[in-house]
């Protein structure tokens, strides 16, 4: 294993391989397919029973049926609800007719332009949030303690019992995902269920999900799933169904929890073209490779050197 | 309709989204845009309480089109039956059927029965409605004397058969009348139709799902009578994929209304004996015919047997089983005549067991006025619940309405043991029971409800066992010896032992009984509640069954055990056409196999095994064997689904829409306003927000609906106290418009409060397109929106929302009208405290609300007396010429 | 710990002597990370049981374990061989662990006297005792032994009782049989509401 730029940006098809996993299960994954979510918030709930997460506050926010607010150090699934305009549908009927059929002029009395004559156009999206488990993970990368690091399974975990609060990860992640618990000022998000996954038990929000909108899986399956997915709403005339973060040539070389959006991706709050900030690491190992390996060889020179006496 | 099952139901739900994976249409046809809505392929909102409207707009486009399933129709249901020269239908007088009597607001059925089936016994009308008449008939369906020898038009062209009757009745709700009383576009309204006829038919059917957004309604029971003959008339009964599925909301509210805990019922359907009931069999001959059809002709095996597990050697032939050890009921002994009594000082001591109703229960101040006005009142819960707590943190405190220091009421606490922590069965919304192991021992005093009720009924008898009161037999004579587990005077009584008595046992052997068929009124077999015999068949707990559904069909017969007999679809015999045959390969389900001689299929027959199709009855014949082999709904006194009820149902025997108590509209339809049976209750302490004709109703201008969310749980005394669930929704709020909230002056996350006459409630404001004006015969009319789960305890806590519902009651199940009334809604924080009480008396008055209000419920302008006595009677006002001109033609045929 | 593992611990050394050269994955687990393994893998038992909010029947495998304590729910969740829920709960279900371990749970008969302001502490037996003498005289108070045309009633109105929906059948049927052994016929549930 060298050390290359693949490993800092751009596709890359062995993520475990490249953090040093000689034998390792396949990388695992989230497909959150919103077309289906039904915004129970069970992902939410589940999570936090698995996790022992503390409460996040008892606040109404108004934002719809959103009380979370956005993924947290306690809350490591959100649910996201937007109440937006509809797209039209071919087979919307003209809502002109109603209007002519109401009779009535529907201008300035409150309520006269809203009879039924909108309700096709309106819709309610809801999508559950969760850490990205990136490709090439931001967090990780700046982690100077090595308190995050990448699994066997391809996925990326904060270990609470090295992590010492300094919080670069908060800054390196580009989707907001990863946050410092106030209490105690360690860094916490989802683990997709690490301690689950060694025991072949998969994460408490996709076991728990009751629409299997969040689907967890090999991640080449689930891209594969997924992409029959849009294929199948775009032949039932949802062409605005995409998927977000599944392509290994985006700036994070591709989500390991990726997802199916009927709207562009910032509706939902999410950043349109996240980038590692990480992405030219590799090319600065290029350069200083040569120089740390040096150095450490030296260093560890020395300390076989002490150890021996 | 009248359900959000994505949000109540939400693992249910994924059936729901599964088949419209396959291809499945979802219609949601709600007052409101729900996270069910959101998932629907199309979402109509309609005014809250105009279902009945829509729906027999529904019935008449299927009728007037010839869209119905005419060869299931013909054969399955009551469609061809003739109904007797007296009936005298809605149509002609103005919104009232035939044997009205205005006095007691109550109908005599009598001019409803078929022609040459026998009059029913003279009906008390008046007591039928007190004592919940529909189910006073039990799970067999109303009685009819005989099922055989009813005059029938196979034509279906006579007019005075059900057919013709019910397209008469529904001819009037038109898509234009649906437009003006729902709200709802002729657009939206026909493809609703066509989605839902292009859905039903040999090849395909369609499933209804309601919820308690159609039971809790002043004519609740109607509304399930509307959509049922609805998916009669499309063939969507007792086939795979259709129904009508009722998504009940508690663990096991299915099994206690099985093995009911309720006034009016004994335990399988078995009404409760009344007054009139001298013996046994006064009893039992009037809940079933002489010469009814079907499995409830066999009442007296079930009685029987329930007695004998009652009483044990106690009783016995020559005491008449002791049938004169029931209490007998003579009226209304529901919840909300009980917490009045309780004020007005009639009831001593009060068992809230899992349930609170400060909170859970409509018009909560007076549920907590009653409370305050007991010598005794026990709790019996996981958590401390507002109902334990009234006297010191009720909303009545803050007014001076009640004080701790004058409430006399002593409480008794005790906690309880949660679902993990006992063993026993829960019957799930399908009628399925399902077994819970114990998973571990309850800490401290928490106790079972089994263990609870066990000790007090063995305290009790220990107390009384030296009496020599005649009362007091019924107690000491209880066969109360069930098998317990653990030492000490305080065991845990064996629930398995408990429901191997409710499945039955054979008196002889002692064995085990196997269903409900091997009952007899002979003493020889005890059975505590007869749908459940089965359950323990061969010895073997069935509600244990747990074979992984991938290691069955998608049956799964071995998952659980669903009464009756484990049959998953309910009258699976209309499954199969009138020959025995599958309707289509596509929907098969039951079938008669000819060389078997059988009825066999992929779930258990819900059919006399070897009837063939073919099998005719002789006339006279009763019971199980005069079940014709085309007659599938069983329990029912003629083997019919009945799109008309003769009897049973105590406001009217078709579906007519008819304005919630509380509207703001006047009853396009007819004269007749309201429900004319509905029970109202006039009293000072429950005002009604008037509606038309009353005047005043302005004061209240908007339409107030109130509904759960998926993140708690009723009346919140399971969830407000999670941390993980009241974070998801931690406050309580108001939805409207966001017309509502520029004519009202309401802002995102504002306080606002909502007002009726019988209290106000504050809540934060969501300002949400969801909410969306209704335009109602030209004028605009909002809807306001609010769940109704929190209360003064809790992590999170809010108003009570149903405090704001008065009491009016669905005249057939006694259940309230909590689904819509009508309300204003104000910026800011309403007053507190006195300024509360004259903040609402000055309300009142302003509407010109007096006792009065509300109870005046005849408004037809024609009685019964006079249709029956001049058969050209019309109804003058608004929809008089309507009137005429229909009814003048009917009498024409008829002539 | 002997030395020569102490130095296989730590990170570094594995970074540099096995295939992450990078120390982002492999040679940068924790002991934690190592050791890790779901807490239900720890249960004495997992029994099964149903949930126990709204009327579908969701199943739910309840893992029980102990400690000093005794024993406790560890976890709760759904039961895959189920074919009405295929092992998915909702919010609540999700939620059951907390309602069943919760400190909202009381655990001691509380009483409160008439008049009183406070709760106060009473020991099982005693309240037991205490109630079914207050059975036995509502009951007498609230009596009625015919209607006004002389049918007997047998009954007493004295004494009501709600709840029954969120209980077991085994339980509704006890209860409806004590009370109408007793004569109460006020004996109802959610399914009125």
């Amino acid at each position: 294993m060298t050390v290359s730029r693949e490993s800092f940006y751009g596709p890359l098809d062995d993520v475990s391989g490249d953090a040093g996993y000689t034998e390792h299960p396949e990388r695992v994954g989230f497909f959150t397919d919103t077309s289906v979510c039904i915004g129970c918030k069970a992902c939410e709930v589940a999570c936090k029973e698995w996790n022992l997460l503390p409460d996040d506050g008892f606040d109404l926010l108004g934002m719809s049926f959103d009380n979370t607010g956005e993924l947290s150090a306690n809350s490591w699934r959100h649910v996201a609800f937007i109440e937006q305009p509809a797209p039209p549908r071919e087979s919307a009927p003209a809502r002109e007719a109603d209007a002519v059929d109401l009779g009535l002029p529907s201008f300035d009395l409150p309520g006269a332009g809203t009879g039924e004559e909108t309700r096709t156009d309106f819709r309610w999206l809801m999508s559950s949030d969760v850490c990205k488990h990136c490709t090439h993970a931001g967090c990780l990368d700046v982690c100077p303690t090595g308190a995050l690091f990448r699994t066997e399974f391809g996925t990326v975990v904060v270990q609470d019992d090295i992590c010492n609060g300094c919080g670069y990860c908060v800054s390196g992640c580009p989707y907001g995902v990863i946050d410092r618990r106030e209490d105690d000022g360690r860094a916490w998000k989802c683990t997709m269920c690490y301690d689950r996954l060694g025991d072949g038990l998969e994460p408490a929000c996709a076991k728990a999900c009751p629409t299997d909108s969040i689907q967890f899986g090999p991640l080449d399956e689930l891209r594969e799933r997924a992409r029959e997915r849009v294929a199948t709403l775009h032949d039932r005339g949802i062409t605005e169904a995409r998927l977000y973060g599944e392509d290994p040539n985006d700036g994070v070389g591709g989500d390991g929890a990726f997802f199916l959006l009927l709207d562009e991706p910032e509706v939902y709050g999410l950043p349109p073209d996240p980038v590692v900030p990480t992405r030219d690491a590799g090319s600065m190992w290029a350069r200083a490779g040569v120089a740390a390996a040096a150095f450490a060889a030296t260093a560890v020179s020395v300390f076989f050197g002490r150890s021996r006496r | 309709m009248g359900s959000n099952m994505a949000e109540a139901h939400p693992v249910g739900f994924q059936w729901v989204m599964e088949a419209k994976a396959r291809g499945a249409k979802v219609l949601h046809i709600d007052p409101r845009f729900t996270r069910t809505s959101a998932l629907a392929d199309k979402h109509v909102p309609l005014r809250a309480g105009s279902d009945i409207a829509f729906l027999g707009g529904v019935i008449n486009h299927i009728l007037s089109n010839d869209l119905d399933f005419r060869e299931y129709v013909r054969a399955y249901t009551n469609a061809s039956f003739l109904v007797g020269e007296e009936f005298v239908d809605t149509e002609d007088l103005d919104g009232l059927f035939s044997g009205y009597d205005p006095e007691t607001g109550t109908y005599d059925t009598s001019t409803w029965q078929y022609e040459n089936g026998f009059p029913e016994d003279s009906v008390e009308s008046e007591r039928h409605r007190e004592q919940s008449a529909g189910e006073q008939h039990g799970s067999g369906g109303p009685k009819l004397e005989s099922g055989t020898g009813i005059a029938t038009d196979q034509t279906l062209e006579h007019p005075r058969c059900v057919f013709q009757i019910l397209k008469r009745h529904f001819s009037r709700y038109t898509p234009e009348m649906v437009e003006r009383i729902c709200g709802v576009s002729r657009e939206d309204f026909l493809e609703v139709c066509r989605a839902w006829t292009s859905a039903s038919g040999r090849e395909h059917t369609a499933a209804l799902v309601y919820s308690v957004g159609w039971t809790q309604h002043s004519m609740g029971a109607q509304y399930i009578r509307a959509g049922a003959i609805i998916q009669l008339l499309l063939g969507n009964i007792g086939r795979p994929g259709g129904g009508v599925l009722a998504l009940r909301g508690h663990a096991s509210i299915q099994g206690s209304t099985d093995i009911p805990t309720l006034y009016n019922l004994l335990p399988g359907y078995l009404p409760m004996p009344d007054a009139r009931h001298a013996d046994k069999r006064d009893y039992v001959e009037s809940i079933r015919g002489t010469h009814q059809k079907g499995y409830w002709h066999n009442a007296d095996d079930y009685i029987v047997s329930l007695l004998k597990e009652y009483w044990g050697e106690a009783a016995t032939e020559e005491n008449d089983y002791r049938f004169d050890y029931l209490p007998r009921i003579d009226g209304d002994h529901g919840t909300y005549r009980t917490v009045m009594d309780m004020i007005d000082g009639k009831v001593f001591g009060y068992f809230l067991l899992g349930q609170n109703p400060a909170v859970g229960s409509a018009h909560g101040r007076l549920q907590r006025l009653g409370m305050a006005n007991l010598d005794w009142l026990v709790v019996r819960d996981l958590t401390m619940i507002e109902s334990a707590e009234f006297w010191r943190n009720a909303p009545e405190i803050e007014t001076g309405e009640i004080t701790a220091e004058q409430c006399r009421t002593e409480v008794f606490f005790f906690p309880a043991a949660s679902h993990v922590e006992k063993e026993g069965t829960f019957t799930q919304t399908q009628r399925m029971l399902q077994w819970r192991d114990r998973a571990l021992e309850p800490r401290g005093d928490q106790r079972s409800e089994l263990w609870f009720i066990y000790h007090l009924g063995r305290i009790l008898r220990r107390k009384l066992a030296t009496s020599t009161d005649e009362r007091d037999r019924p107690l000491l004579d209880l066969a109360w010896d069930y098998r317990t587990e653990g030492d000490g005077e305080f065991p845990e009584p064996s629930a398995d032992d408990v429901l191997r008595r409710i499945n039955g046992v054979d008196l002889t052997t002692g064995e085990l009984l196997d269903s409900y068929q091997q009952l007899t009124s002979d003493g020889t077999t005890a059975a505590g509640c007869w749908i459940y015999s089965g359950v323990y068949a061969g010895g073997v707990n069935h509600a244990r069954n747990r074979t992984a559904r991938t290691e069955q069909d998608e049956t799964a017969l071995e998952w659980g055990w669903a009464w009756p007999a484990n049959r998953r679809v309910l009258y699976n015999r209309a499954s199969a056409d009138p020959q025995g045959r599958p309707w289509s390969e596509r929907k098969k389900l039951v079938w008669w196999d000819a060389e078997r001689g059988e009825w066999t299929g992929h779930d258990v027959p819900d059919f006399p095994k070897t009837t063939p199709p073919e099998f005719e009855p002789e006339y006279g014949e009763a019971g199980p064997g005069a079940l014709a082999g085309d007659d599938p709904f069983i329990m029912q006194a003629d083997g019919k689904a009945w799109l008309f009820a003769p009897s049973g149902v105590v406001d009217g025997p078709l579906p007519t829409h008819y304005e919630p108590h509380e509207s703001p509209m006047p009853n396009l339809l007819y004269g007749q306003q309201g429900s004319p049976a509905r029970k109202v209750y006039g009293r000072e302490d429950n005002p009604s927000n008037p509606a038309p004709p009353e005047g005043g109703g302005d004061v209240f201008p908007f339409v107030f609906t109130a509904a759960r969310l998926t993140e708690h749980h009723t009346a919140g005394g399971m969830s407000r106290q999670l941390a993980y669930l009241s974070e998801l929704q931690p406050a309580l709020f108001v939805e409207v418009s966001p017309q509502l909230a520029a004519e009202r002056g309401l802002e995102n996350l504002d306080w606002a409060h909502v007002v009726t006459s019988r209290a106000a409630v504050d809540a934060r404001v969501l300002v949400t397109e969801r909410m969306r004006p209704l335009r109602l015969d030209g004028r605009v009319v909002h809807q306001v929106w609010m769940p109704y789960h929190w209360g003064p305890s809790g992590k999170v806590d809010g108003d009570v929302v149903n405090d704001l519902l008065g009491v009016v009651l669905d005249p057939n199940t006694m259940i309230q009208e909590s689904k819509v009334a009508t309300c204003d809604i104000r910026p800011g924080r309403r007053p507190r405290g006195c300024e509360l009480l004259e903040y609402l008396a000055e309300y009142r008055r302003r509407a010109g609300v007096t006792v009065e209000t509300g109870t005046h419920v005849v408004t037809a302008h024609t009685t019964a007396s006079d249709a029956a006595a001049t058969s050209d009677t019309t109804a003058p006002g608004s929809t008089g010429s309507h009137t005429t001109a229909q009814g003048t033609t009917d009498r024409e045929e008829d002539a | 710990m002997g030395v020569s593992d102490w130095i296989r611990s730590w990170p570094v050394y594995r970074q540099l002597t096995g295939a992450d050269r990078l120390g982002r994955g492999d040679a940068a687990a924790s002991p934690q990370s190592r050791e890790r393994e779901p807490r239900t893998a720890d249960a004495d038992r997992v029994t099964a049981s149903v949930c126990p909010y709204c009327a579908v029947g969701c199943s739910q495998n309840v893992y029980v374990g102990s400690d000093d304590g005794g024993e406790r729910v560890l976890q709760i969740e759904g039961n895959p061989d189920s074919p009405i829920s295929r092992g998915r709960l909702c919010p609540k279900g999700s939620a059951s662990k907390q309602l069943v371990t919760g400190d909202h749970r009381e655990e001691r008969v509380l009483y409160r006297a008439p008049y009183g302001t406070e709760w106060q502490e009473l020991d099982l037996p005693t309240a037991l005792d205490m109630l079914a003498d207050r059975v036995l005289d509502a009951r007498r108070k609230g009596w009625q032994d015919t209607d006004a045309d002389g049918k007997p009633l047998r009954r007493t109105q004295g004494i009501a009782s709600l709840g029954g929906a969120t209980l077991d059948n085994e339980e509704n049927y006890l209860i409806k049989k004590l009370f109408t052994a007793l004569g109460a016929v006020q004996i109802e549930n959610q399914a009125r509401i």
